[in-house]
């Protein structure tokens, strides 16, 4: 592990030296460190797959697992499965998330496909960050998948967050949440020059009294473009929550497709959408505090996305 | 000192122009409380917005400590010392009132430097500090908090639109405290544009703008009767009491 290295990991994980807890670290497809707990077992995938399963332990309280991704050489391109299977009465933290530092002229590409299978009345923390740097003219390319069970009693909090540097993404996310569960999606996006980035995703509220949330805010700058497709089913007594806030910016393109499917009569299902320019009278609110147009627009920006 | 100097602002509704501003000529001394009312549509924001650069006049000067500011920007208005309290603020997603105030203040304000500002709007402090300026606030709220803006200023000339409007009696009794305090303890030159007769008992002066003309200015001994009394045509203000 390198300087490089970690200042990718500082970026997507906050880590800025070998974590506590269980971790496992890949590093242009190979894993550059693992460490597991009495609790949390991280071994290799024993179906032919590329990837890790992490098994948590009912009962685990209070550990987080780091299982950051990083690519540092031009051109290298992956696909990894990774499963979770989380007992009953667990209280964790997954710190995913995945960097590439692209200083050539190839693309390089991370494929993450993350499943999780939550047991009952656990709470999981799940967060996951992407990032590209490098001065390189090859393109930046992520397309995570994450799809979780959430079992009775549950939560699932997932906090997802793309800020520059990735050229393309196509994410997809389906979670399926079981009686009195609960899911909170937190998205962030920001967008600038020619990237694309398209989100996907499906709230399944299966059990009774199941609820979930997807919160969805996004900054698309230069000519950049966004597409985005929230989807929540209610199938059974629960309620269900879209929120999406864009600002557009320059000449980029947002389109933003909220559904709602109402499966049973007692399903309650909101969608609010807005997508809009920074408003004049924000800005002109914040030049009378004596910062400049441009100031203004920054921190705009940054109360937005929650930096 | 504030001197406004012949001031117009006219605007075209469609290609009819109107006049907002008409030759206004208005002198405020360092210090003083000096209360903008009159009936709506006289141009009382109008005049606000042109003395922080939020308008630009067609006319006139604007004068503040010695200098010319006419032509100057928002920003470096606001760097001179100016501030103005919108008459209906705007919201902010995401930015956390905290936040907020430290822009308003130029450094990161503490906790307790936060909640002594949004109590002294009447805000409970504790419950506001990590609230986003968003659409779950109310209108109150969220006037309360420009308002409190203007305080962590601490600016050598503070306008105030309206402070009155979508607050509580409750609240209000205490803004009206809040602006007797900053009065008898800053330097503070203090415009309040408002139809309250609270808020107009505070005052040194009172101006009343009608027809984008000042009508009456003067010591609120002399036109503080005067609008309570008839001949003004201030009906509303009887309405208030």
């Amino acid at each position: 592990m390198d300087k490089l290295d970690f200042s990718l990991l500082k970026e997507i994980a906050l880590m800025d030296s070998i974590p506590t807890g269980a971790y496992n670290i890949r590093k242009n497809g190979d894993s550059a460190g693992r460490f597991s707990t009495e609790s949390i077992r991280i071994e290799n995938k024993t179906d032919g797959k590329n990837g890790i399963d992490i098994n948590i332990r009912s009962n685990t309280k209070g550990e987080t697992v780091h299982i950051p991704v990083i690519i540092t050489e031009s051109g290298h391109r992956e696909t990894v499965y990774n499963d979770f299977y989380i007992g009953d009465n667990c209280d964790v933290t997954i710190m995913a998330g995945c960097g590439i530092h692209n200083c050539g002229d190839s693309e390089s590409r991370h494929d993450g496909v993350h499943t999780f299978y939550i047991g009952k009345n656990s709470v999981v923390r799940y967060a996951e960050k992407h990032y590209g740097g490098g001065d390189g003219n090859g393109t930046n390319i992520m397309n995570p998948e994450t799809v979780v069970y959430v079992g009775e009693g549950s939560t699932i909090q997932m906090d997802t967050v793309q800020i520059k540097g990735i050229d393309s993404t196509a994410r997809k996310t389906k979670i399926v949440v079981g009686k009195d569960g609960s899911a909170i999606i937190n998205e962030k996006l920001l967008t600038h020059g020619s990237q694309y980035a398209e989100s996907d995703m499906d709230l399944v509220l299966e059990g009774e009294n199941s609820n979930g949330r997807i919160i969805s805010r996004s900054v698309a700058q230069d000519s950049s473009k966004q597409v985005f497709r929230p989807v929540v089913v209610g199938k059974s007594p629960c309620f269900g929550h879209i929120r999406c806030d864009s600002i557009l910016m320059n000449n980029a393109t947002i389109s933003s497709v909220p559904a709602l499917d109402a499966q049973h009569t007692d399903a309650q299902l909101i969608h609010e959408a807005a997508i809009g320019k920074i408003a004049g009278d924000q800005l002109l609110k914040l030049m009378t505090l004596g910062l400049t147009e441009e100031e203004a627009e920054e921190k705009i920006l940054e109360g937005f996305l929650g930096e | 000192m504030l001197e406004i100097k012949n001031l117009c602002f006219s605007a075209f509704d469609g290609n009819e122009k109107i006049n907002i501003l008409n030759n206004i000529d208005l002198t405020v001394k360092p210090g003083t409380f000096l209360v903008l009312t009159g009936p709506n549509g006289g141009g009382k924001t109008t005049l606000a917005k042109a003395v922080s650069g939020l308008v630009q006049p067609t006319d006139g000067k604007i004068i503040w400590n010695g200098e010319d500011i006419t032509e100057m920007s928002i920003t470096d208005r606001a760097k001179c010392g100016i501030s103005y309290g919108f008459q209906q603020p705007p919201r902010f997603t995401g930015m956390k009132v905290g936040a907020l105030l430290s822009l308003a203040a130029g450094k990161e304000l503490s906790r307790i430097d936060c909640c002594s500002y949004l109590n002294k709007v009447g805000l409970c402090a504790a419950d506001y500090v990590d609230r986003e300026v968003d659409t779950s606030l109310s209108g109150g709220e969220v006037k309360r908090i420009e308002i409190a803006t203007i305080l962590a200023r601490k600016s050598g000339l503070m306008i105030f639109d309206e402070p009155e409007a979508g607050i509580d009696l409750w609240s209000f009794a205490k803004l009206t405290e809040t602006f007797r305090e900053l009065h008898n303890t800053s330097d503070a030159t203090i415009i309040v544009i408002s139809h309250q007769e609270r808020i107009i008992s505070l005052a040194d002066e009172i101006a009343i703008i009608a027809g984008g003309k000042i009508s009456e200015h003067g010591s609120k001994d002399e036109i503080f009767p005067k609008l309570l009394g008839t001949g003004l045509g201030c009906e509303y203000m009887r309405e208030a009491k």
